[in-house]
C-alpha cells in the first residue's frame, strides 16, 4: 500500500480528504504511482504532469523520506519506506508567488 | 420579471452576481474554485443553466468546469487540449522558431444553438471544439495550419486566441482573433481560414511592414447579432470598423482621448452604439488622468462621449481587460465592466450612470452576463 499526500487544490479537485492510499501492481515507481492516481482520479490528469509529454509540471515537486525526487526518472523505484506504506509520497505545489 | 446573472472570472476564483431586472440589489455567490485563476466563464445561449468555466493555475494547469444548474454545482470535464498532427513551430519573441505548446484556455464560446457544443480559444494560439459538453476537445487545425502560422508571434501577454465570434446567421462562418496575429475568418465551419486584416496599421510596434497580412495585435472584436457583417475592433492602438465582414477595416477612433484599450462591446438593441474603455498607452494600462471612463459612440464610431457618472474620477489607475466588458439584453440595455482593481460596475441605463455591484474582488479577468426570463 502506497500513501500519497496531494496538495490541497488537487484534493479539492479529486474530492478526497487526507492521504490517498493506493495498491500498485508491480514495482512502485513515480510513474506507476502517478498512473494509478490518474486512473482513480481522472480529473487529475494534466494537473501533475503534462497530458501529452508526461513531463512533471514545472511548479509541482515530488518528495519522499526527506528526499527531493522531482527530477528522478519515472521508472526509478520509490524508497522502500514508501513502498511499505511507512512514509507518504508527497506531491507538492512549489512555493511561488501569485 | 426578468433576471440577470453576471459571471465574473477573477485571478483567485469565480463569482456569480444576480439581480432582478432593476439591477439595483445584488446577491453575490462565490468564490467558486477559490485560489484558481478563472480566465473566462460563460453560459450557453441555448440553455442558460449550462455554464462553462476555464480554471487554471501555473501550478496545476488547465481544468474545465461545467455546471448544469446555473452555477450552484460544478463538475470537471475534459482538459486534454492536444494539438492535431505535427505540432510545428511559430516564431518566438526573438524571431526564432518555437514549438507550439498548450498553456491555457483564454476564452470559452458556447454554441448559440447547442449547449453541448463550445469552442475554446487557447494559448499557444489554436481553436478547439467540443461537441460533448466539454468532455473531449478536438483542434480545428486548419487555423493553425494556415500558411502564415509558422510566422505568428506572441504579444506581451502570450500568443493567445482570445476572441471567438460565431456569425449568428451563418453556422459556417466564424471570426477569431489572436494576439499578435490578427483576425481570421472561416466560411466552412472551421476547416479553412483566411486572415482578415486589410486596413490595420501597426506602426512602430514590431512589424517591418505596418500593413502586413498577419502580425497585428488585435485586442478584441465585437458585432451586433442583427448585423454580423459589421465588426468593431479594439486594437493594440486604434479602434477600427469593418463593414464587409472583416475584408477591410477603417479607423473610427475619432475624438477618443486615447485609442489604446482592450475591450469593445455593442449595445444589445442599437447596432451603431458601441463602447470602449480607453487607457493611457501600451505601457500605462490605466485611464488617462486617473479618471475611469467608458466611452460610447452612438454613430458607429468617430464621435465618442465620455460616460463618467458613478465611475471614479480621481486617483483611479485600474484597467478593464478584454473579456471584462459585456451587455445584457434588457431594455434599457445594461452594460457591465470589471476592473483589475476588483470592482464590477453596472450601468442599467446603457452607460449613462454606473454603480458598483462589488468593489473588492480579486483582479477581474472576465465579465459575462446572462439575461434570464
Amino acid at each position: 500500500m502506497i500513501r500519497v499526500a496531494l496538495p490541497a487544490h488537487l484534493r479539492t479537485l479529486a474530492r478526497v480528504e487526507g492521504e490517498v492510499r493506493l495498491e500498485i501492481a508491480g514495482p512502485a515507481t513515480i510513474g506507476s504511482v502517478l498512473d494509478e492516481i490518474e486512473i482513480r482520479y481522472p480529473v487529475l490528469r494534466g494537473t501533475i504532469r503534462d497530458h501529452v509529454t508526461g513531463q512533471r509540471r514545472a511548479f509541482v515537486r515530488f518528495y519522499a523520506c526527506e528526499q527531493d525526487l522531482s527530477n528522478a526518472p519515472p521508472d526509478a523505484p520509490l524508497p522502500s519506506a514508501v513502498e511499505r506504506g511507512e512514509e507518504p509520497f508527497l506531491v507538492v505545489g512549489a512555493m511561488a508567488g501569485g | 420579471m426578468s433576471r440577470v446573472r453576471v459571471l465574473v472570472g477573477t485571478r483567485k476564483g469565480a463569482f456569480i452576481l444576480t439581480s432582478d431586472a432593476r439591477r439595483e440589489h445584488w446577491e453575490v455567490a462565490g468564490p467558486h474554485f477559490g485560489g484558481w485563476e478563472i480566465h473566462h466563464m460563460k453560459g450557453s445561449p441555448a440553455d442558460p443553466d449550462r455554464l462553462y468555466a476555464a480554471q487554471w493555475t501555473d501550478w496545476y494547469g488547465q481544468v474545465i468546469q461545467r455546471s448544469n444548474n446555473g452555477g450552484r454545482t460544478w463538475d470537471t470535464v475534459g482538459n486534454t487540449f492536444a494539438y492535431d498532427g505535427t505540432t510545428g513551430t511559430h516564431l518566438w519573441y526573438d524571431g526564432t522558431p518555437h514549438p507550439w505548446e498548450f498553456k491555457r484556455v483564454w476564452h470559452l464560446e458556447p454554441s448559440p444553438t447547442d449547449p453541448d457544443t463550445l469552442y475554446a480559444g487557447v494559448e499557444d494560439a489554436a481553436l478547439f471544439r467540443s461537441i460533448d459538453g466539454g468532455e473531449s476537445w478536438q483542434e480545428l487545425a486548419g487555423l493553425r495550419g494556415h500558411d502564415s502560422g509558422p510566422n505568428w508571434q506572441p504579444g506581451a501577454g502570450g500568443m493567445c486566441l482570445h476572441t471567438v465570434l460565431p456569425d449568428p446567421n451563418d453556422p459556417e462562418r466564424m471570426f477569431i482573433a489572436i494576439s499578435a496575429a490578427g483576425v481570421f475568418r472561416t466560411d466552412d465551419a472551421g476547416q479553412s481560414w483566411r486572415p482578415m486584416n486589410r486596413g490595420l496599421k501597426s506602426e512602430g510596434v514590431s512589424l517591418p511592414d505596418p500593413e502586413a497580412e498577419v502580425g497585428h495585435c488585435v485586442h478584441r472584436i465585437a458585432m451586433h447579432r442583427s448585423r454580423p457583417n459589421v465588426l468593431f475592433m479594439q486594437k493594440h492602438w486604434d479602434v477600427m470598423r469593418s463593414d464587409d465582414a472583416g475584408a477591410s477595416w477603417h479607423e473610427i477612433s475619432g475624438n477618443l482621448p486615447s485609442d489604446f484599450g482592450f475591450p469593445i462591446e455593442v449595445h444589445a438593441h442599437e447596432p451603431d452604439t458601441i463602447y470602449v474603455v480607453p487607457i493611457t498607452s501600451d505601457s500605462e494600462h490605466y485611464p488617462p488622468d486617473g479618471k475611469l471612463s467608458v466611452y460610447r459612440s452612438r454613430t458607429g464610431g468617430n464621435e465618442w462621449e465620455a460616460l463618467t457618472e458613478g465611475l471614479p474620477q480621481r486617483d483611479c489607475y485600474v484597467n478593464v481587460l478584454r473579456d471584462a466588458m459585456t451587455v445584457d439584453t434588457l431594455d434599457p440595455c445594461g452594460v457591465y465592466i470589471g476592473t483589475t482593481g476588483g470592482q464590477v460596475y453596472c450601468s442599467a441605463d446603457a452607460g449613462d450612470t454606473w454603480t458598483p455591484i462589488v468593489r473588492d474582488l480579486p483582479t477581474v479577468q472576465s465579465v459575462e452576463v446572462q439575461t434570464l426570463p
